[in-house]
């Protein structure tokens, strides 16, 4: 009995040729419906990326013309509420990418560790305790983040400026709100990230390569380094790239702690991200000023296509 | 140097690296609670901030994250739910598959200031929704879409064929299948999502911000609820951030003590269905 209905599934399927697929088939008008509907869902998606995308260059565009392509992009004053108002955002630019590279740098080593010994090293009960952790440092809403930083690390932050500038004549101190302070904040943000996907990557390695590494002579620790972590390479990548993508985006966490001055993106400044200047000037710009903020909007949005890119050609070489 | 002392020192660097995400993790939450603590009562939780009757609570913005994670998850979960299938049970391998997918993975790598400003223009301005709670929900929608999508897709994955094969075998239709069969099976792996989708709800602010505003009222009596949706509202996580902004920082740690509280909780149900889910598949 079990074998016919089975069977009879199976020519079912055959006859439409393709797994599961109803192929002008709409007998009912509810599955018709249905089917509609879901393909419309489908649908959805693409069109909301499509007029996601359209927005933002055209509402973003504009300013460009209207201020000129050098003066914009490659001018580093920022000063759109002067009398002489001047739309540079170069710095603002410099400051996203130097952040998230300095937090990426500072991060992913450590999460990387964290996750070897989630896979390598940790008892089992150890490790559940460990991903429990994980899990709830991802859970943490991102204000709660720079709430702390700014309470906690702003203060460690100046203690070590005035240490360092002491004898210093002509620095401005930033009381702690500085690039170093946002990149600390974004740091421990990527953190749950990058480990909870590089375990994943760790995890699939196949057991054969470590056992074969062990036999032939090699400690834990050269197993680990030189062979399950180069094993887990595409995985590991991927999180960065996704770790890069979440730094790249954080807003209002690093805007409590940055400071607001749209400066040379240095360790003891006071900076200004992308963005960090939308949502701190969205709320009073207008005009041509407010044009320039969508365009920062869009200069995030390419940039967030392009790790997105990165992150598909990685995973599809890895397919391979 | 010699090798046992390297590798050691490699061991020691691994262990103290485990080490700070326990730290940091503890820390967080015993600094939250020791600075907020005294504010989870429910005068803190039941009152609109007042000068009058010189109370700081947080009702308003406990509704209307209430609010916004309702009617997000109103229209996202059918949404969601839906592209997953046409996905996994009726699209066939081709572009137009890889396209959609390719567009859930780009939705799930905008941040969300790109989603605030672009909800900011269109469901507010062209829409003409203006800053209200519906503005900030529909935004939200579109940014917690791919959670909901995704693990629908990982649900509906690990249903095994031969159920499919059955039921078609027995005659059963389409739509028949996916909802006496596909659904009650995935039906953990979807609510996974959903919690996800939750937490990244309450948790959000910079979109919320640009989007729904900051108002902290509670809808006046004789008012419905239609008004209160047109209405700007702001979440937990932005009256917290205003708290802060505004050096208000008893009642900003008042606050992150209470979303720990709820993030805590989230987690907690996500880990009891997971659990769930592996007794079911022994």
């Amino acid at each position: 009995m079990r074998a016919e209905v089975t069977l009879r599934g199976h020519m079912y399927l055959k006859q439409r040729k393709s797994t599961f697929m109803y192929k002008r088939n709409c007998v009912h008008a509810v599955e018709c419906a249905v089917q509609i509907f879901f393909t419309a869902c489908a649908f959805l998606t693409i069109v909301t990326v499509a007029v996601i995308t359209g927005y933002l260059i055209v509402n973003g565009v504009p300013a460009i013309w209207k201020i000129g392509i050098r003066d914009m992009l490659f001018s580093t004053v920022w000063s759109p509420t002067a009398k002489q108002a001047q739309y540079g955002i170069l710095y603002i630019v410099l400051t996203s990418l130097v952040g998230t590279a300095m937090a990426v740098m500072l991060g992913v080593p450590i999460a990387l560790l964290t996750a070897v010994y989630l896979v390598e090293i940790a008892s089992d009960k150890m490790a559940a305790v460990m991903k429990t952790a994980v899990e709830l440092l991802s859970g943490i809403p991102s204000v709660v983040y720079g709430m702390l930083g700014l309470m906690v690390l702003n203060p460690l932050v100046y203690r070590l400026e005035l240490r360092l500038y002491r004898d210093s004549v002509t620095h401005q101190f930033t009381g702690g709100a500085n690039l170093l302070s946002a990149v600390l904040v974004l740091t421990l943000m990527i953190l749950p990230t990058v480990t909870s996907i590089s375990e994943s990557a760790l995890r699939e390695v196949p057991a054969e390569l470590k056992a074969s590494s062990l036999a032939l002579g090699a400690s834990q620790m050269q197993t680990i380094f030189k062979v399950v972590i180069p094993a887990a390479k595409p995985g590991i990548i991927t999180a960065v790239v996704l770790g890069v993508g979440r730094a790249v985006g954080e807003a209002l966490a690093i805007s409590l702690v940055s400071g607001g001055c749209v400066n040379i993106p240095l360790p003891f400044y006071p900076v200004r991200f992308l963005t960090t200047a939308i949502v701190g000037e969205m709320g009073y710009a207008a005009g041509l000023h407010r044009q320039a903020l969508f365009t920062i909007g869009l200069v995030l949005f390419i940039f967030i296509i392009l790790v997105n890119l990165t992150l598909n050609h990685i995973v599809r070489s890895g397919d391979k | 140097m010699g090798r046992k002392i390297r590798e050691g020192l490699l061991l020691l660097f691994i262990k103290l690296a485990a080490f700070l995400t326990i730290l940091l993790l503890t820390g967080i939450i015993l600094y939250v609670f020791e600075k907020g603590g005294r504010f989870l009562r429910l005068s803190f939780l039941l009152t609109t901030p007042s000068v009058k009757n010189g109370t700081v609570g947080i009702a308003g913005n406990l509704m209307n994250t209430l609010l916004i994670v309702a009617l997000t998850l109103f229209i996202v979960v059918p949404v969601g739910v839906g592209a997953a299938v046409w996905i996994n049970e009726y699209a066939k391998k081709s572009a137009f598959i890889r396209l959609v997918e390719f567009a859930v993975q780009t939705l799930a790598g905008i941040p969300s200031v790109i989603f605030g400003l672009f909800g900011m223009v269109f469901f507010g301005r062209t829409l003409g929704f203006g800053y209200s709670i519906l503005t900030g929900s529909l935004t939200l929608t579109l940014m917690v879409l791919p959670m909901i999508t995704r693990s629908t897709q990982e649900a509906l994955r690990a249903v095994p064929d031969n159920y499919r094969l059955g039921a078609f075998g027995m005659g059963a239709t389409k739509w028949h299948v996916i909802r006496t069969i596909l659904f009650p099976c995935a039906l953990p792996g979807i609510v996974t999502g959903v919690m996800l989708a939750i937490g990244r709800i309450v948790g959000e602010s910079a979109a919320l911000l640009l989007t729904a505003g900051s108002g902290a009222s509670l809808p006046r009596p004789g008012e419905g609820l239609i008004h209160k949706l047109m209405e700007s509202g702001g979440t937990l996580t932005v009256q917290l951030y205003l708290s802060m902004s505004k050096a208000e920082y008893d009642v900003a740690f008042g606050i992150a003590a209470v979303l720990l509280c709820i993030v805590l909780l989230i987690q907690f149900l996500i880990g009891m269905l997971a659990k769930k889910r592996v007794r079911q598949e022994k």
